[in-house]
């Protein structure tokens, strides 16, 4: 495959995934900010959204919450239209590449999301519900539709990549804020707020099932780091991008034993074997500083062996 | 101009009560308004047809083009915006002795140009000889001196033409302009064969067609002819501008049809003079490009600097011989409107033949009786910019305003090498389903032909462009043209 089909691949799922998630963010910002004024939560979850590595034209500025109106601020609007757009343009790219039902269905939200935005006074709520939905129905044709081969594992790479770093960087914002120590629910705005993340991750019903109601911070850390079965966990996705990165030496031909796939099982092995006792007794902040990096490490690792590798590198492989 | 419903047939439809003939060249109807021979079976059929089952077909003919995404991009418009290239229900019929005549004018055609390229950018005996003037050629837009005196391994110049002709009152077919550089439509010429067979399979079964499916097996087989290194299986690569370009769909369609990959410049490098892609399994060697990129925008080191279409370093991998391209580099030089008016002399010289294919009479605006003539008669000619193709930059003299034609004769005063006239043609006209009727509309032709060094494949059949706008002279789809079905008889 052609390293310029296998990058929009990559791309094309992981703006959508940041779609979702600023859109589910959102979402809860929505709802938290009728309930209390100040939102001391929603804002923490907005400078998740707001730290976007990628320009969308949004200022810092524009990220700072109105008063409740019960409607997003018009950039955060933009931010959400242009991921689905960034998603859009790499398809385009590989539209020869990608089933037409994967297309058809990513256009058509597209074009369905920009009159939507078109008109400012719409309801908020339904344009963050046709994201998510549309984002989890693409998914699903994508599934259905595409071969599993190289390409796909490209777009699982994406997909897991991004979840895996924003998942860990709003663990980071939201434990940060609170300090390490304090890792017992005061009082029920704190509650809401807890439960504000875990809704944000799209895990509450998942923590609940597992952990009942009872939400304790030291559990939820536990749960969206640890936990190998919710698919919003930390551990899943560094599972999911080994697991992808496996099958695309072995597609090539390769050794599985390269940079990319040593960064990413360490990154499995740790999340496997850790426990979150030892985590909190050493720093809780430093650990998800640390998964951060290390989804770094595996993206640019991915590229330099897949996608622009030097010609010196590859004349001598 | 008889009408048609003074007698035959044609009186029993209303399909075609608004179809009337003229002076130029009806391929259906004769003076008399009968039809001719290879018509008759169509005109069998349409007569009983009642106009909404016409309109029907149309319409699941123009779903079809768009559920396929066969579209084009048009430039100027905001953003580019993607159209369907407008399809035209009824199919152009060609008898098979028509298709002998058109098929052997254009091999020679073609193998003369091939021989007058590698000529003109080496010994230069054309040249030499005064046969064609050194000044017109070198002085050609599209002239390219870094081809000059260089030695290459790859003696075909021109492996993919799209010749245009067109069909003269008396019916003989002439030709219009050579595009030899990368001419486009053939996925078109594809398409509106599978389209036809889908809504309008009936009119199959009255005649024997011959095939053009394996056109895409015939465009591999000659990139094939071109690697450089015969030994091993070559690696093909079909290279597009991207997906912004107008004919993008075209490429994947032919990368698609091939089985190759199609690039983008960015996807090749060039490292010690061997052209590569980069694949996600590391650096695959490259053997033949089918570009379909202009010269211009090839390589930013030999060519325009600011391209970012190109590879930097390709043209010197090309020098070396390690990579073939289709075509050639500098065969623009050979469809130059001024160059064009030498061709029956071109073929003459080289083959000791007479063309077989005419050429339309065509005035040099660079000699001085010529453009003394062509300034004096500016109402009734056509008048072309040398250099350009697709229907840019023309200007036809009865369908112009004195103010256009002033500013023509400005820009022709300034600068007479760039331009030609020729007489305006009354183009043979074919009928045309439009959403009310049948009425005649003008076309022209442009068969592919595929050359291999000693011979030249060209499928039967071609793209039939249609001037759809009542009256329209101009068939290019970036000026509202659209374009049918085309099919030459077995026997």
């Amino acid at each position: 495959m052609l390293s310029r089909v296998a990058d929009s691949f990559y791309w094309m799922r992981r703006y959508l995934e940041r779609a979702e998630h600023s859109a589910r963010v959102l979402d809860v910002h929505l709802s938290l900010s009728l309930d209390d004024p100040t939102d001391a939560v929603g804002r923490t979850l907005l400078s998740a959204v707001g730290e976007t590595p990628i320009d969308v034209g949004v200022e810092a500025s524009d990220v700072v919450p109105r008063e409740a109106t019960g409607r997003i601020d018009p950039g955060h609007r933009k931010a959400v239209v242009g991921f689905v757009v960034g998603a859009r343009e790499n398809a385009r790219q590989i539209r020869e590449h990608i089933s037409s039902d994967m297309w058809e269905q990513l256009n058509s939200m597209y074009l369905a999301l920009r009159d939507i935005g078109a008109e400012d006074d719409t309801d908020s709520s339904s344009f963050l519900r046709s994201v998510i939905e549309g984002t989890h129905l693409f998914h699903g044709v994508a599934e259905a539709t595409l071969s599993h081969g190289e390409g796909w594992h490209f777009m699982q790479l994406g997909r897991y990549i991004e979840r895996a770093t924003t998942t860990a960087t709003m663990l980071e914002d939201y434990f940060g804020e609170r300090g390490n120590t304090t890792l017992d629910v005061q009082d029920a705005g704190e509650y809401v707020e807890w439960v504000g993340l875990l809704r944000a991750c799209a895990a509450f019903e998942a923590y609940c099932r597992a952990n009942t109601a009872d939400v304790q911070p030291q559990r939820l850390a536990e749960f969206l780091l640890l936990n190998a079965e919710c698919p919003r966990s930390v551990r899943f996705a560094a599972d999911r991008i080994e697991d992808s990165l496996r099958a695309i030496a072995r597609g090539l031909g390769r050794q599985a034993t390269g940079r990319p796939e040593r960064f990413a099982g360490r990154l499995r092995a740790a999340l496997n074997f850790g426990t979150i006792d030892e985590i909190l007794e050493d720093s809780l902040m430093r650990y998800v500083e640390s998964i951060r990096r290390q989804c770094d490490q595996i993206h640019a690792a991915l590229n330099q062996t897949y996608i622009s590798y030097t010609i010196e590198t590859a004349i001598a492989r | 101009m008889a009408p048609v419903s003074g007698g035959g047939p044609v009186a029993l439809s209303p399909l075609f009560a608004s179809y009337r003939l003229d002076s130029s060249f009806d391929e259906m109807f004769d003076a008399d308004g009968q039809a001719r021979a290879p018509y008759r079976a169509l005109l069998a059929r349409l007569i009983d047809l009642p106009i909404e089952d016409m309109r029907r077909r149309q319409r699941e003919a123009d779903a079809a083009f768009l559920q396929q995404g066969i579209t084009f991009t048009v430039y100027g418009d905001k953003g580019g915006t993607e159209r369907v290239f407008p399809y035209d229900l009824l199919p152009r019929i060609l008898t098979n002795a028509e298709w002998e005549r058109i098929s052997r004018g254009l091999s020679q055609r073609l193998l003369a140009l091939n021989l007058f390229l590698r000529d003109i950018y080496g010994e230069g005996r054309i040249l030499a000889e005064g046969i064609v003037p050194r000044e017109l050629v070198v002085t050609a837009q599209h002239y390219r001196r870094e081809m000059r005196g260089l030695y290459h391994r790859q003696d075909v110049r021109i492996s993919v033409a799209g010749t245009d002709l067109v069909r003269l009152p008396d019916g003989s077919f002439a030709v219009l302009e050579d595009n030899l550089r990368v001419p486009s439509g053939v996925s078109y010429m594809l398409t509106n064969r599978q389209i036809t067979k889908r809504v309008f399979p009936q009119l199959f079964t009255d005649y024997e067609i011959q095939p053009i499916d394996h056109y895409a097996q015939a465009l591999l087989a000659t990139l094939r002819s071109l690697a450089p290194n015969q030994h091993s299986s070559p690696t093909i690569v079909v290279l597009t501008p991207g997906v912004f370009n107008s004919a993008y769909f075209e490429h994947a369609f032919l990368a698609r049809q091939m089985g190759v990959e199609l690039v983008e410049g960015r996807d090749l490098l060039v490292h010690d003079n061997i052209v590569y892609m980069r694949t996600t399994g590391g650096l695959r060697r490259v053997d033949v490009i089918y570009r379909r990129v202009d010269d211009d925008f090839l390589d930013p080191l030999a060519f325009r600097r600011d391209s970012a279409l190109g590879v930097a370093g390709l043209f010197n991998a090309y020098r070396a011989g390690s990579v073939a391209m289709a075509n050639a580099i500098g065969t623009g030089v050979a469809d130059d409107k001024a160059v064009y008016a030498y061709v029956p002399a071109i073929i003459k010289f080289y083959l000791g033949e007479e063309p077989i294919l005419p050429n339309v009479e065509t005035y040099l605006l660079g000699n001085d009786a010529d453009r003394a003539y062509a300034l004096e008669h500016l109402g009734e000619l056509v008048v072309k910019a040398v250099g350009e193709s697709g229907g840019y930059g023309m200007l036809i003299g009865p369908h112009s305003t004195s103010a256009e034609r002033e500013e023509f004769r400005r820009r022709i005063v300034a600068n007479p090498r760039n331009y030609i006239a020729q007489p305006t043609l009354a183009l043979s006209r074919c009928p045309s389903f439009l959403d009310d009727g049948i009425e005649p509309r003008h076309v022209d032709l442009r068969p592919y032909v595929l050359c291999n060094g000693e011979e030249c494949t060209v499928v039967p059949g071609g793209l039939t462009r249609v001037a759809l706008k009542r009256g329209s002279l101009v068939v290019n789809s970036s000026q509202g043209g659209g374009s049918k079905d085309t099919w030459v008889l077995a026997e």
